[in-house]
């Protein structure tokens, strides 16, 4: 028998699987942190909704305000979605055999509620309150973006633990002044920072970052 | 001869510390050789010994229930377990610490008695190490299932991530994961390492193209020059004196577990020290309860002897009183505090519900060693055995005994309970020693169970001026 059983080139080769064994544990974790986050599987999710209601149409072109619709925003927890009647204020009149709005009509008939999707969806370990953020200046468009330019709705944040606690820990980033909270086009008075620091001496806003302030 | 390098320093602690430890029945003019071909037929004879394959049986047999219990404890949740507040720490912890201390021992023998000199350790610490590991490898698993969610581990590291989370680094059991951690990593490190040499007589022995590609794989090419022993040894110089404060800070860092909580009968500053006694004192049974039988089916009795039964033996009696002046102790310090909390706790300790486990452990830990005291009980190596059992069991009882006991009364006794054990519970723990010899028996079968190298350079033969007396 051989007395060496590998060959001569073996002794390279060592190098490589050094660089493998160190290498491999860091293109795995990277691959995990990147391949697993939020950023890749759930910001841009845009389900087909069964109406193709355009927030860019309503909110961008005409105006209306976020909580027109939304109308549970600034004393619930949930941001209530529409009923039909409310887009029957409007279409009863406008539009009234648009195809695009027959699913509506059609609810409206026989009254069976349209099943909208849900974008932004929490998981059920998190309670969030909308009226907790929107009454104290945190605005719409910090969460759910420039919703006045999208034709679909789409999950523009990661909407994860560290992106909630980017905020909580510096609101300074993101306050308004209550009152503004649903403007889409929002410029602040002075650098935002320095506004939101104003802000948070106003209405004193020290948001908590327990476990138990979202886990409950 | 590779091992001559070592024969200046051998013959230099030969001389201080006056133990000749080798002291088998002479074998010849080929010593070093028949070292060899001993400790290497264990791994080259066919098959081995019939109480092999019965061992390694039972341990598969109980390695596969240790299997099925984490299974279904992830499966169904820990409530298949009996913990249940106050008592939420029960045998999931228990385990863990038991496991953690018996792991002592090897780090003691590798790099505290290397660093002392203490040659005699030459012959049991291949052994140790590989016990060590083994024993960690079966704790690491218990905090892991004792998080109740066992696919989140790495919350204990600190990995950027997602959620913004970062592991507290005021709480002892986050010090407990980088104790562990380390402990584990350095153990692994010394362990390989020491074996290289003894892979590269392996692999130069083997017969079939398998083993010599894999044991030449492990040795990393060693061939044994000069340049190569010079590295080597002061590598290993060098593990040692890494390894050396591990002895001391993994099972303090464990004690920290108990001792920096408010509870009374944890909250007391003799727990390092007294851990550290316990942890070396039960890894010292353990040795015996490995090497006892290992000397015996694979012929290996001249070169663990009685010589190193006994001293093993000392150690274990030494510990043992250091464990139980630590048992005294806090009974004293209980009384002298003046906390009426502590002393109700003590007092429960011994007369309380968990009594018949107090006095389990004081007859394990602290009446069983003193057989030692008599020459005659030490060098018989089924003795040291048998009380090398004895005091594991001992030692798991203290640690449930801490934990337990303090638990379930603690101030109020409004919120009293008492702990009972489910099957689960039973079978998890018996299973954990499944894991445990299964790897040691793999261990002795295929690793080189001796540091064959290293006894060789403490023999009279390596010694430079060996034969000029005669």
């Amino acid at each position: 028998m051989d007395l060496f059983v590998f060959p001569r080139w073996a002794n390279k080769t060592r190098v490589l699987a050094g660089a493998l064994l160190g290498g491999a544990p860091l293109y795995l974790t990277g691959l995990i942190w990147y391949g697993a986050s939020p950023k890749t599987t759930d910001v841009g999710y845009m389900p087909e909704q069964p109406v193709p209601y355009s927030h860019a149409l309503h909110v961008g072109e005409l105006g209306i305000d976020c909580r027109y619709c939304h109308n549970t925003v600034e004393n619930a927890a949930f941001a209530a979605i529409p009923p039909t009647e409310t887009c029957m204020n409007c279409h009863a009149r406008i539009h009234t055999k648009s195809p695009k709005l027959e699913p509506v009509r059609e609810s409206w008939r026989t009254d069976a509620p349209i099943e909208w999707k849900k974008v932004h969806d929490l998981p059920d370990y998190v309670s969030f309150d909308h009226s907790a953020h929107v009454t104290r200046g945190v605005p719409c468009s910090s969460c759910h973006g420039r919703v006045d330019k999208m034709e679909q709705v789409f999950q523009q944040e990661t909407l994860s633990m560290s992106w909630c606690l980017d905020c909580h820990r510096a609101p300074e980033n993101h306050l308004r002044e209550p009152e503004l909270v649903t403007k889409m086009d929002y410029k602040p008075p002075k650098k935002q920072v320095e506004h939101g620091l104003e802000l948070r001496k106003k209405y004193n806003i020290n948001p908590p970052t327990d476990c138990s302030t979202c886990h409950r | 001869m590779a091992a001559t390098i070592k024969a200046g320093a051998a013959e230099v602690s030969a001389a201080t510390s006056g133990l000749n430890p080798y002291q088998g029945p002479p074998v010849g003019d080929n010593v070093f050789a028949k070292i060899t071909q001993n400790v290497s037929r264990v791994m080259e004879v066919p098959k081995p010994p019939r109480a092999w394959y019965i061992a390694f049986g039972i341990a598969l047999t109980l390695l596969s229930i240790f299997g099925a219990c984490l299974g279904w404890v992830v499966w169904e949740g820990i409530g298949a377990w009996g913990n249940m507040v106050p008592v939420a720490w029960a045998f999931d912890i228990t385990n863990f610490v038991f496991w953690v201390g018996i792991g002592h021992a090897g780090t003691l023998i590798s790099a505290v008695l290397f660093l002392l000199r203490q040659n005699w350790r030459t012959a049991v610490n291949r052994f140790a190490e590989a016990m060590t590991i083994f024993a960690v490898a079966c704790a690491a698993i218990f905090p892991g299932i004792h998080i109740g969610r066992p696919w989140l581990p790495y919350w204990m590291f600190p990995i950027p991530n997602q959620m913004g989370m970062w592991p507290q680094f005021r709480s002892p059991l986050e010090w407990d994961v980088f104790a562990v951690g380390t402990y584990a990593t350095v153990s692994v490190l010394f362990w390989y390492m020491g074996m290289i040499p003894d892979f590269a007589t392996f692999r130069d022995r083997s017969t079939s193209t398998i083993k010599r590609a894999a044991y030449g794989l492990v040795a990393m090419g060693w061939r044994g020059s000069s340049r190569q022993w010079h590295r080597y040894e002061r590598a290993y110089l060098l593990l040692a004196a890494l390894a050396t404060p591990l002895v001391l800070s993994v099972h303090s860092v464990v004690s920290f577990d108990f001792a920096t909580a408010q509870l009374p009968g944890w909250h007391t500053t003799i727990f390092p020290p007294y851990f550290v006694a316990g942890a070396i004192f039960g890894g010292f049974a353990m040795v015996l309860v490995l090497a006892v039988p290992a000397r015996q089916f694979f012929g290996l009795k001249y070169i663990i002897t009685i010589k190193h039964i006994e001293l093993m033996a000392m150690v274990i009696l030494a510990t043992g009183m250091v464990v139980g002046y630590a048992y005294g102790m806090e009974f004293f310090i209980a009384w002298y505090s003046g906390s009426m909390y502590e002393g109700f706790t003590f007092q429960n300790r011994a007369f309380g519900p968990y009594a018949w486990a107090y006095w389990t452990m004081i007859f394990c830990n602290v009446v069983s060693p003193q057989i030692f005291w008599w020459k005659k009980m030490r060098s018989s190596p089924w003795v040291a055995f048998i009380v090398g059992v004895i005091v594991n069991v001992g030692m798991w009882f203290e640690r449930f005994v801490i934990i337990g006991t303090s638990l379930a009364r603690d101030f109020l006794p409004g919120s009293w309970g008492y702990f009972i054990p489910t099957p689960v519970d039973y079978l998890t723990l018996g299973g954990s020693f499944g894991l445990f010899f299964t790897l040691f028996l793999l261990f002795c079968r295929y690793l080189p169970m001796v540091a064959m190298a290293e006894v060789k350079s403490i023999m009279p033969e390596a010694h430079v001026a060996h034969g000029d007396h005669h």
